[in-house]
């Protein structure tokens, strides 16, 4: 785990679950999670908040790979996950409920995804 | 076992103004499971910033919502001013204080009235509604828009309020207090709307957390967390006390709405004492190359703005969680052990806002 | 007491007060002084520069330089006064008064005549 800037730590695959494991354990809230896609690869980022201290996990995914669901762990990641598949495409294993790219009714697939890098 | 029954709920009802579909799983009148299902208005707002520049967005991002459509400008202008280590003049984030304090009053005017509405008091509905009318013609004076003002820019506000404006704002704001008091009395006192909100729709303190509820939601759950209190604008000259409640139910969310109400008012007031006479905005000059978060209380809880540029013309992500979004998960956990019947005024007691939601 | 008939007071009261509505259509709207209601251009200022058809965000501003003409869609113009900021001659102004409701979208176009004041003004 590394700081690469306030409050926003670069963490490893094998790192998430421990991650999430303790913050659920000290009673830190889902405030959300992000993804975008920079350079070639996903970027997700976990934020989890307490009283006003706010962390931010990032995880780097390649854009064939995938990443497990934490909704088992925070239930309330399950929107934020189908909206990260539906959106970017995000590979995201075993989510609670999953939506099956149903979340937004939309026709176009991946659309938050520039032409080029699809 | 039961036999159990599944009901749809919308996209169209009387109690939604806006589009959200829940599938009721029922045991007679027991609701025991919902799973909520949205989608019908989505937008891709966040994309748009592949086409329109960094400015333009500001214009854009407060589109968003049009009850909290200042925050989402405010918020996203203050990331990118974090971006691009743009201090903005003290007398812009007054400002941005009070036209923030004002949307409160504003949404949560809103919300008692849709809320009265939904349990049936329809002159309570319009009372409420009556005394937000002041608030959006306050905001006519002073920006030019009803519901969207436009008065956001990167590096301050666009328009000023001089001091004898602000003054006839604070002697409204006086006037107001007094018939808001004895509206807002109904609320707490009515024997009618106390049967439909007390003790309905319990969240209690740990799911609120689990769920990761926020806003009023969360602070009626006996949660002491107002993002104001981080001090962003000028609420670090401000005094006030976080509004929460203990009860957990739905009384106890339009308790702690009706406090920040009066809450708002004072905040106004402190504001208007406390504002120095500088200038409203500063240049920016060049293009924003970074990356920034920026979390601000709006009417209805927490919002979260994640901006990330490259130093181009156009940003290269641009991320909104709105306090809607938020809030479903918890409501999905209110409505498990309900009453059939309860399920529209729980929906309310969220404040809901569903293009919010989807962007 | 105060749980039921606590309403009541202010029943009577609304009850015996004027209305709080305006009488519009009878009696005329005013609009404050900073109303957003459209937007307005003195052609003779203006130099064709663009600058307005640039950052419209929604687009709905035409400059043809060569034309000399300045139109608009007022249907699509969303009133956020972004024109008005970047003109560099300051000859677009918001005003009050909201555009009309109308059957079909329309493009309003102004043209420059070659002395510098208005030409003829016209509808497509």
């Amino acid at each position: 785990m590394e700081e690469i800037q306030k409050n926003i730590y670069k963490i490893e695959q094998v790192e998430l679950f421990p991650v999430i494991m303790e913050k659920k354990n000290d009673m830190w809230r889902l405030v959300q999670i992000c993804c975008s896609f920079v350079e070639g690869n996903y970027e997700v980022t976990y934020s989890f908040a307490t009283g006003y201290e706010i962390s931010n996990y990032r995880l780097i995914v390649g854009k064939e790979e995938s990443v497990p669901s934490i909704s088992r762990v925070y239930k309330s990641a399950i929107l934020y996950e189908n909206e990260m598949r539906e959106l970017f495409g995000l590979n995201v294993e075993f989510i609670k409920v999953d939506y099956h790219d149903k979340l937004y009714r939309i026709n176009e697939e991946t659309p938050f995804l520039k032409k080029e890098d699809r | 076992m039961p036999k159990r029954s599944i009901v749809p709920f919308g996209p169209q009802h009387p109690v939604l103004p806006e589009p959200i579909h829940l599938d009721l799983v029922l045991e007679d009148e027991l609701v025991i499971e919902a799973i909520p299902s949205i989608g019908y208005v989505h937008r891709g707002l966040e994309s748009l910033v592949a086409k329109k520049d960094f400015n333009e967005m500001v214009y854009v991002t407060e589109r968003i919502c049009g009850i909290c459509s200042f925050m989402h400008g405010m918020g996203y202008c203050s990331a990118v001013e974090q971006i691009m280590n743009v201090q903005i003049p003290r007398r812009a984030e007054f400002l941005r204080t009070i036209w923030a304090e004002m949307s409160r009053i504003h949404s949560h005017l809103l919300w008692l009235g849709l809320l009265a509405d939904a349990f049936g008091f329809e002159a309570l509905f319009m009372q409420s509604w009556r005394l937000r009318e002041k608030i959006l013609d306050m905001f006519e004076i002073a920006t030019g828009g009803r519901v969207i003002f436009s008065v956001n820019k990167i590096g301050g506000v666009l328009k000023d309020m001089p001091a004898e404006m602000l003054s006839n704002f604070v002697a409204v704001l006086d006037g107001m207090e007094k018939e808001l008091r004895e509206t807002t009395q109904t609320f707490l006192d009515d024997y009618t709307v106390k049967s439909r909100l007390v003790g309905v729709g319990i969240l209690t303190e740990e799911d609120a957390i689990r769920r990761g509820a926020v806003g009023p939601m969360m602070r009626a759950s006996g949660i002491e967390v107002d993002m104001r209190k981080t001090g962003y604008a000028a609420y670090d000259e401000i005094d006030f006390q976080v509004i929460t409640s203990k009860e957990c139910d739905s009384f106890a969310r339009c308790k702690v709405r009706i406090a920040e109400l009066f809450q708002s008012i004072e905040i106004i007031r402190q504001a208007v004492s406390k504002i120095p006479d500088t200038e409203i905005s500063v240049p920016v000059k060049g293009f924003p190359n970074g990356e920034a978060y920026v979390r601000l209380e709006q009417p209805r809880g927490e919002a979260f703005y994640y901006v990330r540029a490259n130093g181009s013309k156009f940003v290269d992500r641009m991320r909104v969680r709105t306090p809607t979004f938020a809030n479903i998960p918890a409501l999905m956990q209110v409505l498990q052990g309900c009453q059939f019947g309860d399920v529209p005024l729980l929906i309310l007691t969220i404040d809901p806002c569903i293009s919010c939601t989807e962007r | 007491m105060a749980q039921f008939l606590s309403f009541t007071k202010t029943v009577m009261k609304n009850l015996f007060s004027k209305p709080v509505t305006t009488a519009y259509p009878a009696a005329p709207k005013i609009y404050p002084e900073r109303t957003r209601g459209h937007v307005e251009i003195q052609i003779e200022s203006c130099i064709m520069c663009g600058m307005c058809m640039r950052s419209c965000p929604p687009g709905a501003i035409e400059v043809k330089r060569n034309e000399n003409s300045w139109s608009i869609n007022r249907f699509d113009c969303v009133q956020c006064g972004y024109c008005v900021e970047k003109c560099p001659k300051k000859s677009l102004s918001i005003v009050p008064g909201y555009t009309t409701p109308d059957s079909k979208k329309s493009i309003e176009t102004i043209i420059k005549q070659s002395d510098g004041t208005e030409g003829e003004k016209k509808d497509a």
